[in-house]
């Protein structure tokens, strides 16, 4: 599966797989400088990318300490003259973004945990329960999946000002706590599971919620994984449901909304634009850094079908 | 499940799916249906809602605005798709190989993806800064008189498609990366033998075993594609003139600039509608040119 596929052995350097680059048997001469050529090649298009990939970030955080005169300056200079602090504490004191981030985590953790509930329940009872409609049921879920956000925004909210829910925490996890998505996958991981591990342990006396928690789920945590990955990045960077749920003030903001009012305040000075930009995807980064190895495998995952 | 009386069983359905029905119900079927319906009212979102059939529809027949957007949003797929599906199946071969530190390239390669819409625009809004943008002075070293980018009606559409392809890049290349690793290591070896050289094995292995994934990666670009909305507001915010409008921009104007809320639910069935036909055209289409080996 995509865990052994996209898992590099270090001790093997031979370029293998694909289409360029293909090592062929170890040859004296004129072959192995060929072979050393493609390979310093192959490693300089890798580092030009990586450049292209990352450079951009890494000119976002220089700008972020640079002053209101050398953010202008042309030509540019790779470093900033002087170092200056000055445009986190002029982001800061003109929007509380320590406020959005613990918004933005705080929501994101909450939807990702109500999102793996709902969905693998629902899986559950499509994957592994017979019942009557099952499967006109199990179409309607899928249906949804078809109903963007973008499409339902207007009676969405003014569903939630009936409820007097503008600008509010519940407003905006509510329309992220269910994900047909995720079902779908779950369902195809509890489909993969064989049938005589739930009639064991029926007989053994268990009932479906047992089954569910104690036998199956413990056996598809790569999809359990998949799922959080992609639950967790869709609720951090969702912008247009958080931008019109808070208009109404600074409170429930989250941190791309934060960064768009930030922009509208600050307009051209790009080094309080970029310090604001650094403070908003430092959780994140840090967080990917620690765990990009599944964040990867899991966006694999469901490219295998 | 054996002997289980019907009332038992329906009370389990229930507490597994009841969850997850309800939501859907509030949030994505019910607001369906009230699109629908909204879509047939003039509306202000304050005053009372009046019925007035089908005239909304009728209206955007004839919106030069709307066709503008719809145009532009074609536009923004054209241009994206391409860029993003060859780039990414570019970074998917050169990172398709078992090389010291290959690893860390693929996570830096997909950084963009995990970081949000909003800091990407404004990113690449600073970079594409006409006057001391990084982009253009760059392109000034080699002689190139840079474009005012966003703020140029000609050039505003085309910043956005290069942000967007740019942040999509890393996602396309896992994705793709997946299937190409799935890929027989036999058939390299067997047109090696029939003499098939990098390009022929590309074209005639790589890249027909590759399809399912692609069609994976296009019907998901298409369908996030129609929706294009953050980067453009951020960006452009659909100028300069309306150059780079597009039709979830008009949305959200029309609802909560305009007060015509109305107007802008007839607006997302219409682009509810245009989805759904493109993702069933697609998938009516995947015979012809997806393999599934």
């Amino acid at each position: 599966m995509a865990d052994l596929a996209l898992a590099p052995t270090p001790t093997d350097t031979e370029p293998s797989g694909g289409s360029i680059g293909r090592a062929d048997q170890p040859l004296p001469g004129w072959s192995g400088y060929r072979r050393r050529a493609r390979l310093v090649g192959r490693y300089t298009v890798m580092v030009a990318c990586a450049v292209l990939m990352v450079g951009p970030f890494v000119w976002m955080v220089l700008a972020a300490l640079r002053t209101d005169a050398d953010i202008r300056s042309v030509p540019p200079t790779l470093f900033p003259d002087p170092v200056t602090g000055e445009n986190f504490t002029r982001v800061t004191e003109a929007f509380d973004f320590w406020r959005f981030t613990a918004n933005s985590i705080g929501i994101a953790i909450a939807s990702t945990i109500l999102q793996l509930a709902t969905a693998t329940a629902a899986a559950y009872a499509f994957a592994r329960i017979q019942f009557k409609g099952r499967n006109l049921l199990f179409a309607l879920y899928l249906a949804t999946m078809m109903i963007p956000l973008q499409v339902v925004i207007v009676p969405l909210f003014i569903e939630m000002r009936n409820l007097g829910l503008v600008d509010s925490y519940a407003a905006l996890l509510l329309p992220t706590i269910v994900s047909s998505f995720g079902t779908f996958l779950m369902r195809q991981a509890f489909l993969g599971l064989p049938s005589e591990l739930d009639e064991a342990a029926f007989i053994d006396g268990a009932n479906h919620f047992q089954v569910f928690t104690k036998v199956l789920l413990p056996l598809v945590k790569p999809a359990l994984a998949t799922f959080a990955v992609f639950a967790f990045m869709a609720t951090w960077n969702s912008f247009l449901w958080p931008l019109v749920i808070t208009q109404a003030s600074d409170r429930h903001v989250t941190l791309p909304v934060g960064l768009s009012r930030l922009n509208g305040r600050f307009g051209t000075d790009w080094n309080v634009v970029m310090a604001g930009s650094v403070i908003s995807i430092a959780p994140i980064v840090v967080f990917y850094a620690f765990t990009q190895r599944w964040v990867i495998r899991s966006v694999a995952y469901t490219g295998m079908k | 499940m054996v002997g289980q009386t019907g009332v038992k069983k329906a009370l389990w359905v229930s507490a597994f799916l009841g969850p997850s029905l309800l939501a859907l119900l509030a949030f994505s079927i019910g607001p369906m249906v009230g699109t629908l319906w909204v879509s047939l009212q003039d509306w202000n979102l304050i005053r009372d809602a009046e019925f007035i059939g089908l005239d909304n529809y009728r209206e955007l027949w004839g919106d030069e605005d709307f066709h503008r957007a719809l145009r532009n949003t074609l536009y923004y797929l054209v241009g994206y798709l391409p860029l993003a599906l060859v780039g990414g199946l570019g970074l998917a071969l050169l990172v398709n190989s078992k090389l010291k530190g290959v690893a860390v390239f693929r996570a830096m390669y997909f950084l963009p993806v995990v970081t949000s819409w909003v800091v990407v625009a404004l990113l690449w809004k600073w970079l594409l800064n006409p006057s001391d943008g990084l982009v253009n002075w760059l392109l000034g070293l080699v002689g190139i008189d840079g474009p005012g980018w966003w703020t140029s009606r000609t050039w505003a559409m085309p910043s956005v498609i290069l942000a967007s392809a740019w942040k999509d890049l890393g996602f396309v290349m896992i994705i793709l990366l997946a299937g190409l690793q799935s890929i027989d290591e036999s058939l390299y070896e067997a047109a090696k033998i029939d003499g098939a050289g990098a390009w022929q094995r590309l074209r005639s292995i790589t890249i027909p075993m590759l399809t399912p994934s692609l069609f994976f990666v296009t019907v998901i670009s298409l369908i996030n594609g129609f929706q294009v909305f953050d980067q453009v507001w951020v960006m452009t915010d659909g100028g300069p003139a309306g150059s780079s409008t597009v039709v979830v921009e008009q949305i959200v104007k029309n609802t909560f600039t305009f007060g015509r809320a109305g107007y802008a639910s007839a607006m997302s069935v219409v682009l509810f509608v245009i989805i759904l036909v493109v993702t069933a055209l697609q998938l009516r289409m995947q015979k012809r040119w997806v393999f599934y080996g």
